[in-house]
């Protein structure tokens, strides 16, 4: 435990000390506050137009959902603001410690290979869910001037958190196997996008193929999150995703004490 | 204490480490001595548990460095080749890093680190940010990182390299100094150091060992010169076949090019005194002899012998 203590804050204190953080979490803070506030003229454009024709349409104003028509449009593009962002927080996690040899000086200290992992992981995950938790300010801004259901936000929040797990599990594995960080991000890139668009190939695959496929897609699982539904089952793909990824770091990062 | 058994590394095809036997007591400082590319680098590894051996055992203070890794870790200092530090912690906050990794008890860290820092002279560069250090500080506070648990037994592949003469000498007295309580093996191809710091030299070319013994043993084993030189008046090919001749020389041949053509170096089967009778030759052939003498070897020829030597014999 002290050890993996030692791991995260080192892990941490690197992305602060470096511009790295601040420059993601600008970059991702300008194109979330685009996205968000594009979506939100849409909502008022719709909202104008529907109350001037209301008076000619039969049966009253049709239901104009601040939840549906904001909240889900706007996590809906984060994931994908995500996928590309997260690989760049994770591509030096392993590749760097390789590159510069520091690697050597862990592998040869009296600390497991899982706390090594677990400490980085929670690192990035811990910046990752700052930078998530700075858009509480939008929700924030919906709830000064409408009535947003706080319920499915908080739930797509978890997903958030669960998904940023998985995207940080895929991310780290890319960085094991290589030393270089281009290369850990372009495999980070390539792995999150094959899960992402996964179940596309579904609609051509037979019956059972096809259940496999949308079930491994990492994006369908949020969805029911955003909705403001937690699904057990959800929460076990994320989990065991997590699970798997790091375990096969794990794996990869110890290959050089068993292969002889 | 170390004792390496055996020890082989292979790499694919390469065998980088090929049957490596040595011992180190308790608060020896050892000296791997061979050129590049001798597995020296690979055979620390292996001591460190950073590689598992693909045959054979080593075992520190007891422990096996495969089955017992954990605890062969806790007793160990290991400064790699490049010190491995991050460049953008200052190096008190490295030092406390690794001094937390490595299990120092959080009440005496704070000494721990101070202490480390005044031995190895980083002490007054302690807030600055390790990528702002010159090379030579570095190596230094990649020494400190090695000695900060206060281990029983230190690694140290190439300490001093890429520093200047007076960074050496320091940094060398900084590993003299902690003899007798530390276990030390240090690697190194340069020859001063070894026979400057160490009480045990292993020379290890292309694998395997080629000597070992202390830095004076190592001397005096070879010393009955197995080399004589000779500046001998006469025409080449009769005093080269005069020489070869005499019982016990292996071979004769001219040093350097023309303008030496009188100088000769005679290799000799080793423990054989023909200084008699190669005198005796040159002068019953009728040639004139200048000069005559057994080449006192130092470390460097026995070195530069063993290991380059090593393919030929
Ligand atoms: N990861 C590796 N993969 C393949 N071959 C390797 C690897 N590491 C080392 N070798 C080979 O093993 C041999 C021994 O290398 P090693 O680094 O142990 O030498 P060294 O004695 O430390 O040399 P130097 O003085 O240059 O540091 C070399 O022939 C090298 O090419
Ligand atoms: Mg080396």
């Amino acid at each position: 435990m002290r050890n993996l203590w030692a791991i995260y804050t080192k892990e941490l204190r690197s992305y602060f000390v470096s511009p790295v953080a601040y420059v993601i979490a600008g970059v991702f803070l300008f194109l979330s506050g685009y996205l968000f506030r594009n979506i939100l003229m849409q909502f008022n454009f719709w909202c104008i137009q529907f109350s001037q024709r209301a008076q000619f349409m039969q049966g009253g104003m049709p239901n104009l959902n601040l939840n549906e028509m904001v909240v889900t449009q706007f996590f809906g593009v984060m994931d994908f603001i995500w996928l590309l962002v997260v690989p760049m927080l994770t591509m030096r996690l392993l590749a760097e410690e390789k590159k510069n040899g520091t690697m050597e000086l862990l592998m040869t200290s009296p600390i497991s290979t899982v706390e090594i992992l677990l400490g980085k992981f929670f690192a990035c995950l811990t910046l990752y869910m700052t930078i998530v938790a700075l858009t509480l300010v939008y929700c924030g801004i919906l709830e000064l001037y409408g009535d947003p259901d706080w319920g499915p936000i908080w739930s797509a929040y978890l997903g958030y958190l669960l998904l940023g797990g998985t995207f940080i599990g895929v991310g780290m594995l890319a960085s094991s196997v290589t030393e270089n960080q281009i290369v850990a991000v372009l495999l980070a890139f390539g792995a999150l996008l094959t899960l992402w668009l996964i179940d596309w190939s579904a609609s051509f695959a037979g019956p059972t193929a096809a259940k496999v496929l949308q079930y491994l897609s990492i994006i369908q699982h949020l969805q029911d999150f955003q909705r403001g539904v937690i699904d057990t089952s959800d929460v076990v793909f994320y989990l065991s995703f997590i699970f798997f990824s790091l375990f096969v770091t794990t794996r990869v990062l110890e290959s050089r004490r068993w292969r002889r | 204490m170390i004792e390496v058994d055996q020890l082989s590394k292979e790499y694919g095809d390469v065998t980088a480490v090929d049957g490596v036997s040595f011992r180190a007591e308790r608060g020896q400082i050892l000296g791997f001595l061979g050129p590049n590319g001798a597995g020296k680098t690979t055979t620390m590894r292996m001591l460190t548990c950073y590689l598992p051996p693909s045959a054979g055992t080593a075992s520190v203070d007891g422990y096996d460095v495969v089955d017992e890794s954990m605890e062969v870790r806790r007793r160990i200092g290991y400064l790699p080749e490049s010190p491995p530090v991050y460049m953008d912690m200052t190096v008190d906050a490295y030092l406390g890093f690794v001094a937390r990794i490595k299990g120092v008890p959080t009440n005496q860290m704070r000494a721990r680190i101070d202490e480390t820092m005044e031995k190895t002279g980083v002490a007054h560069v302690r807030s600055n940010v390790i990528g702002h250090l010159s090379k030579g500080y570095r190596q230094r506070v990649g020494l400190a990182q090695a000695l900060v648990h206060n281990p029983s037994v230190l690694i140290l592949d190439e300490p001093t390299v890429g520093l200047d003469p007076k960074q050496i000498i320091e940094i060398r007295e900084v590993i003299k100094s902690l003899r007798g309580e530390h276990t030390i093996v240090l690697s190194t191809h340069i020859l001063p150091e070894v026979s400057m710091t160490c009480e045990k030299v292993v020379i290890i070319s292309q694998g395997r060992i080629v000597g070992e013994g202390s830095p004076e043993s190592l001397t005096a084993q070879l010393k009955e010169s197995d080399v004589l030189h000779a500046q001998v008046l006469g025409p080449v090919e009769a005093v080269g076949e005069a020489l070869r001749s005499i019982d016990g020389v292996l071979d004769a041949r001219q040093e350097g090019d023309d303008s030496q053509a009188d100088s000769w170096v005679i290799s000799v089967t080793p423990g054989q005194d023909v200084r008699d009778a190669v005198s005796r030759a040159i002068i019953d052939g009728g040639f004139s002899l200048r000069e005559l003498r057994s080449q006192d070897m130092s470390l460097e020829d026995i070195f530069l012998r063993l290991t380059t030597e090593e393919t030929t014999v």
